[in-house]
Formats: C-alpha cells, sequence, structure tokens
C-alpha cells in the first residue's frame, strides 16, 4: 500500500488494526469449527478424514437450499428471523452431520485396520467424489452450481462502534452462534456418558471396547458431532460470504487442519486455539503484509503464509502447540 | 498356444485395428484398439524378444505412420507418455518408498517453469541483455539441468519434513505444492518472474537438429507434423530411459532399501538401512523425473499459467499410480495410460456424444421411466467435467476392492 499523505505506516496500521482483529476472530471461529471435525475424528481413528472440508461445503449448500426453498415459498419475509436462522442452522448441522456418518460407513470403516494410506486415500476420493456429485446435483437441480444466499435484511445490518470499527450482524452472528456451540461442545464431550465414550475411545480404543463401551457406534457418533460442526461452519460460512460453489470447501479445509495440527491434533481445545491463531495470522498477513513490504507482497501471499506455518509448526514443535492427544502406539 | 501363431495373431490384431485407425480417422475406438494391443502384448504368452520386437514395432512403427494420417493420435501418445513419466516418478515416492506424497505436481511445475521463462522473451524482464529466448540447442541442456532442480528441490523438501508420520507428510506436500502454485500465480510483481496468471509464451521447442540429414534422404516433412512425430519421440526416448532406470532401481541395494522402509520403518533401521537418507533420494529421484518431464510439457504446449499444475493434477498422478498398482512398474505405465485415455477420449467423447445426442433431439425409451426427452437434459451436464468424480469413484472402489492395483507388483502377488 503507498503510504497515504499525512499518514505513516503506523498510523495506518494502527487506524485498520480494529478492523483487521475482528476479521481474524470471525475467520479464527470458522477455522476452529472446521478444524473440531478433523480433529476428534482423528483422535478416535487416528485418520485424517479429508473429505471433511466436503462435509462443510455440504453445509454451505444446505444452507442456501433452506433459504432458497424458503424464499420461493414466500416465507422468507414473514417467519421470524431466529425461526429461519435456526431452521437454516439446524437443518445444515444435521445433514451434514448424517452424510459424515454415511461417509464413514461406506467409505472409511471397510479400511479400518489396514494401512493408514489406504484410508486416507480413499478419504482423498470421498472428496473429490462429493465435490463432483455436489456440483452434479446442483446443475441437475438449479443449472448452476455458484449458488448466492439470498440476503436476509435483519443480517444486513451494521453496528458502529467507532469510525474505524463497524461490525456488521453477519459477524456478531458468527462469533455469537461458535461460541455457543463452543461451549455446548465442551460440556458435551466432558460431561456427558457420550463424550466420556468418545474420550475413552480416543484414548484407547481396545480397553474401551473391554468396558463394554460399544467402538463402532462411538466412531459413528463422533464422525455426526464432527460433521455437524463442519456443517454448522459451511452455513455460517455461506451467510458470511455469500458466495459457495462445490469447490470451495478445499481451501479452508486445508488450513482447518493446519489449525488442528497447529493446536495439536486430537486435542480439541488445541483445535478451537489453533483456530482462531490461525484465523488471526491470516487476517493480519491479508492485511499488512503489503504495509510491511510496502506493497511488494500482498494479500494474496495470506495462503502462502498459513501453509508455511502449517511446514513450520510440523519441523519444530510436530506435536502443535497444546501438544497431542494421540496415542504413541502407532506413531 | 505355440509362439508363432501367438505372433501371427497378434499381428493380425494389429494390422486390422491399424487400418480401423486408419479409414475412420474419428473414431476413438479404434485408436483405443491400437492402444490395447500393446496391452495384449504384455499379457500375451511369447518370449520376451518377440515381445520386445513386436511392441519396438508398435510403437516405433506403426503409430508414427498412423500420426502422420491423424495428428491427433501423436497428441494423445504424447500427453500419455508425459503421464507415464509423472506417474512412475509418484510410483518411486508413493509405491516403492511408501510416502504419501500429494503434492507432486509441484515438481513439475519447477520444471516446466524452468524451461519456460528462460525458453521464452519473457526472462528478459528480469536479466537485462537481451540473452533470450535462449537458442532452442539450450533445451537440452535444461532437460539435464531440471534432473538436478527437481533432485535439488525434492531432497531440500525432504529434508525438514522426511520426519514426520505418514499422513502429516501427506499434508505437507500439499502445503508446498499450494505454496508452489501461488508463487507462480504471484511472482509478477515486484519483479516478475513468472509472468503470474497471465502465463508465459511463446516458449521455444527443441532444436530440429535432424532436419538437415532428413532433407539429404529426401525426406520433405512440414515442420509443424516434424515437431509432432519429434516430440513423440522424445517422449518416447523419456520414458524409455525413466523405465530403465526405475528398474534397475528397483533390484538394486537402494530399492530393496526403499521396499524395505515401506514395509516395516523400524525393522529396516535395525537391519542398518540408513532410512532418512534412503527416504531423501527416492523423494529427489521421482522429483527429478517429474521436473525433467515439465522442460518437456513447457515445450510441447508453447504455453504454460499455473491452471495446468492444481492439486487434481496431482491427486490425477496418484490415482494413475493406485489404479495400475503402487510399486509396480507396469502397473504405473498402464495406470498413466489408462486414465488419460479415459480423460482425454472417453469423457469427452461422451460428452461430445450426449450434446449430439442432445441437438439431434432424440427420445430415450427407459422401461420404468416412460420417455425422457435428451434435449431436457440440463445444459450443465457433461461427463468430461466430472473427472474429478471419476478420479474419486476410482481411489474409493479401488482401496475397497482391490488395494494392490490392476497390475500388482511381484513381491505384492506373492503375498
Amino acid at each position: 500500500m503507498p503510504s497515504l499523505k499525512g499518514f505513516t505506516g503506523l498510523d495506518i496500521a494502527l487506524e485498520i488494526l480494529p478492523q483487521v482483529l475482528l476479521d481474524g476472530i470471525v475467520l479464527g471461529f470458522m477455522y476452529a469449527l472446521i478444524a473440531l471435525g478433523y480433529t476428534m475424528v482423528y483422535g478416535v481413528l487416528e485418520f485424517i478424514n479429508f473429505a471433511h472440508s466436503e462435509i462443510f461445503v455440504l453445509g454451505a449448500f444446505v444452507g442456501v437450499e433452506v433459504l432458497l426453498l424458503l424464499e420461493s415459498a414466500g416465507q422468507l419475509a414473514t417467519l421470524h428471523p431466529a425461526a429461519i436462522l435456526l431452521l437454516v442452522i439446524v437443518t445444515g448441522m444435521v445433514i451434514s452431520g448424517l452424510a459424515a456418518m454415511a461417509l464413514e460407513r461406506i467409505a472409511y470403516r471397510p479400511l479400518m485396520g489396514g494401512p493408514r494410506l489406504v484410508a486416507l486415500i480413499s478419504a482423498i476420493g470421498a472428496s473429490f467424489f462429493l465435490q463432483d456429485g455436489l456440483r452434479l446435483f446442483e446443475s441437475l437441480w438449479r443449472n448452476t452450481f455458484y449458488l448466492n444466499y439470498p440476503s436476509l435484511e435483519f443480517l444486513d445490518k451494521n453496528i458502529p462502534i467507532t469510525a474505524a470499527l463497524v461490525i456488521p450482524v453477519k459477524s456478531l452472528l458468527v462469533i455469537i452462534t461458535a461460541l455457543l456451540t463452543l461451549i455446548g461442545l465442551h460440556i458435551f464431550v466432558n460431561k456427558t456418558k457420550m463424550g466420556t465414550a468418545i474420550r475413552a475411545v480416543a484414548q484407547d480404543p481396545d480397553t474401551a471396547s473391554l468396558m463394554g463401551v460399544p467402538v463402532n457406534r462411538v466412531i459413528a457418533l463422533t464422525f455426526f458431532v464432527g460433521g455437524a460442526l463442519g456443517g454448522l461452519a459451511g452455513v455460517l460460512f455461506g451467510i458470511h460470504y455469500s458466495l459457495v460453489n462445490p469447490y470451495s470447501g478445499f481451501v479452508p479445509g486445508i488450513k482447518a487442519f493446519t489449525a488442528a495440527v497447529l493446536g495439536g491434533i486430537g486435542n480439541i481445545p488445541g483445535a478451537m486455539v489453533g483456530g482462531m491463531l490461525l484465523g488471526l495470522l491470516e487476517a493480519f498477513a491479508a492485511s499488512y503484509l503489503s504495509l510491511m513490504t510496502d506493497g511488494a507482497f500482498g494479500a494474496e501471499y495470506k495462503d502462502v503464509v498459513a501453509f508455511l506455518v502449517l511446514i513450520l509448526i510440523l519441523i519444530f514443535r510436530p506435536k502443535g502447540l497444546l501438544g497431542e492427544t494421540v496415542r504413541e502406539s502407532k506413531a | 498356444m505355440s509362439q508363432p501363431l501367438v505372433i501371427i495373431g497378434f499381428c493380425v490384431y494389429v494390422a486390422g485395428s491399424c487400418l480401423l485407425a486408419y479409414f475412420f480417422p474419428q473414431s476413438v475406438l479404434a485408436f483405443l484398439l491400437v492402444e490395447g494391443s500393446l496391452l495384449l502384448l504384455y499379457y500375451a504368452p511369447a518370449s520376451d524378444m518377440a515381445k520386445t520386437i513386436l511392441g519396438s514395432l508398435v510403437l516405433l512403427v506403426l503409430l508414427p505412420l498412423l500420426g502422420s494420417v491423424n495428428a491427433y493420435y501423436l497428441e494423445i501418445a504424447v500427453q500419455i507418455g508425459i503421464f507415464i513419466a509423472l506417474a512412475l516418478g509418484l510410483n518411486i515416492v508413493v509405491g516403492f518408498v511408501g510416502l504419501l506424497n500429494l503434492g507432486f505436481v509441484a515438481f513439475f511445475a519447477i520444471g516446466a517453469y524452468l524451461w519456460a521463462v528462460f525458453g521464452s522473451p519473457h526472462a528478459n524482464q528480469f536479466i537485462p541483455g537481451g540473452f533470450f529466448p535462449l537458442s532452442p540447442n539450450w533445451f537440452f541442456v535444461f532437460l539435464i539441468l531440471s534432473i538436478l532442480v527437481g533432485a535439488l528441490t525434492g531432497a531440500l523438501l525432504g529434508l525438514p519434513v522426511l520426519r514426520l508420520r505418514g499422513d502429516y507428510l501427506a499434508i505437507v506436500t500439499l502445503g508446498f505444492a499450494e505454496v508452489v502454485r501461488a508463487l507462480v500465480n504471484n511472482l509478477d510483481k515486484p519483479i516478475n518472474l513468472t509472468n503470474g496468471p497471465r502465463g508465459i509464451a511463446p516458449i521455444g521447442k527443441p532444436p530440429l537438429f535432424f532436419k538437415p540429414w532428413l532433407e539429404f534422404f529426401g525426406l520433405e516433412i512440414a515442420d509443424a507434423k516434424l515437431y509432432s512425430l519429434y516430440f513423440y519421440f522424445l517422449v518416447l526416448l523419456i520414458v524409455f530411459v525413466i523405465i530403465v532406470v526405475t528398474r534397475r532401481l528397483e533390484n538394486s541395494r537402494i530399492g530393496r532399501a526403499w521396499k524395505a522402509i515401506r514395509e516395516d520403518e523400524i525393522a529396516a533401521v535395525a537391519m542398518g538401512v540408513p532410512v532418512v537418507r534412503m527416504k531423501l533420494l527416492g523423494f529427489a529421484v521421482g522429483a527429478s523425473f517429474a521436473c525433467a518431464v515439465g522442460v518437456l510439457f513447457a515445450a510441447k504446449q508453447v504455453f504454460i499459467n499455473p491452471e495446468s499444475f492444481t492439486f487434481m493434477e496431482s491427486i490425477g498422478v496418484l490415482a494413475m499410480v493406485i489404479l495400475g498398482g503402487m510399486g509396480s512398474i507396469p502397473g504405473a505405465i498402464l495406470g498413466a495410460t489408462g486414465v488419460t485415455i479415459l480423460n482425454l477420449q472417453l469423457l469427452k467423447g461422451l460428452s461430445l456424444w450426449l450434446n449430439g445426442l442432445r441437438q439431434s433431439g432424440a427420445v430415450l425409451s427407459l422401461p420404468l421411466l416412460g420417455d425422457l426427452s435428451l434435449a431436457n437434459l440440463p445444459a450443465q451436464f457433461e461427463p468430461a467435467k466430472y473427472e474429478r468424480m471419476v478420479f474419486g469413484l476410482i481411489l474409493i472402489l479401488m482401496m475397497i476392492f482391490r488395494p494392490q492395483g490392476v497390475l500388482p507388483s511381484k513381491q505384492e502377488r506373492q503375498k
């Protein structure tokens, strides 16, 4: 960015700081939600669910479909905003969760116990299949696969805080929903019986099975929960950024995985911390990189920064910031 | 069956399919039959000697002859050759050493850009003096250079990441490929190294050093045709060299060390295999193949841009290796041929056919659903656009039902 008259670089940097922080936090919550799906599945199966990014996109598509159907039924203006949001979010979460469960049953379970590369390759195949499957479905159904979220009036407002910081209601929605979900997940995993079962399987599936934990059902449950979180992230992503297409999950997916690794894979609080850190880092890179390098390198390098962080972390701290909670037996 | 009979039968088949391909130059099927002859030969119960002679007859004489009738055949053959070379390179990393590399296309991109930048006028933008484009003779220098550059980048990537667990390694290689693509896409400023998304053109072709010799023998071939034949033979040569190198490596001390690492890393360490060095070597060899063939790709395409080096390509090459059988050289060749034909001929052919039906307003009578007018098919439905779906299905189904591939390596078969 060429320095404006009368402003030094530092002034500009301080001026845009609140907005950058807000962007980073919104992005961070989204990464955290997706990263949880990766990390929970990795915790119980030690396996990278590569198709999780497509579960995320599926959530975004379910969201847009629900809104479009409501719109064509003329209900979008009449229903209460909260009811619309609840409907969109719950449908997106349930369908994504079920899809993740189906994926596990069809593409992964037959391969468990074999070499890990085999399951990973199958997951990559599933990811590709789902991308084009979604495209095929939307192409036949709506004759296009680039879908726009219909604009919701109550979400298009802004809350001005200061001259430099305007909080859009959309961002607030992302932050509040994600926070509530993360608290809910924390309670679910740590306080309920099912959560205990998930932790038991993650720690040692054989012993858990001896203690009467139905391991396969717990794995399916983990996929459901992870998928539902991914679906929620998808709906929020769609509401926040409007445009979705079947391929828009790849980059957020890889970054969310980076976030999971950053926090220590298998570690649920780690995924939240990692997601937030990566989101902030990316927002800072997008806004400040060009300022710092005098315009030589701009926002287009934010992906490069994210991947370099991944590579550096894996080299210097392969167990992540908070340490991974994956059993060591197969490492 | 006695051997002469087999050979005669094969010759009849080849002659028949060639005649078909000659008289029906539009037919995808006829050309597929010609290509199938090589697979047939692989399975034929004949001596190695007879197979070699017949195979080289098909590759060195018949295909070029067919290609001079219909240049499209040569184009397909060159594409297949490039992917065979890539699949053989990835086969070393994934199949022999057992490391999943999801960013293999990065090395291909590095090779392609190496020649694209210096073999076109583009390098003048950052190196003053007007030396560029380099004369075509430099092509061969760059071909050799690319092997070194590939090995170097492969080792550079491998050095920090090879201590990682298998699936982490896969993600890091993926990240590496995305970084390379992002750099290629964005390094048009501050210094214009790659010309960004606009790509680089025109890229120099290899020198026609043999043209005077051909003219000496009274052969006058137009340059366009000569180049397509030239690229065909160049690819054939490169693939041949790669196959020989790979086979020699496979049966050497190094190849055995690789397979030992793949089967059980801890046991390999215990037996004194220098694991990190061997993994690095595998990475470097695979990368150097990809880099070298990238140079050729750039020269053939004349124009390249970052679009040719997406994650999709990496997965495509991976699908080839897995389809054929990890760790199997004939498997990688078959996989590369199969997937390329699927992509270039079958899916596109199907799309054209469907479009034709759509335009003619044909009506499909289905037993249960009643009449379905094909004119009503949405325009978005084109099989050629769904290659990801096909690759995805190949990967899942192969992993579930036949993880060892169509043509597994000998060791896999013995298991």
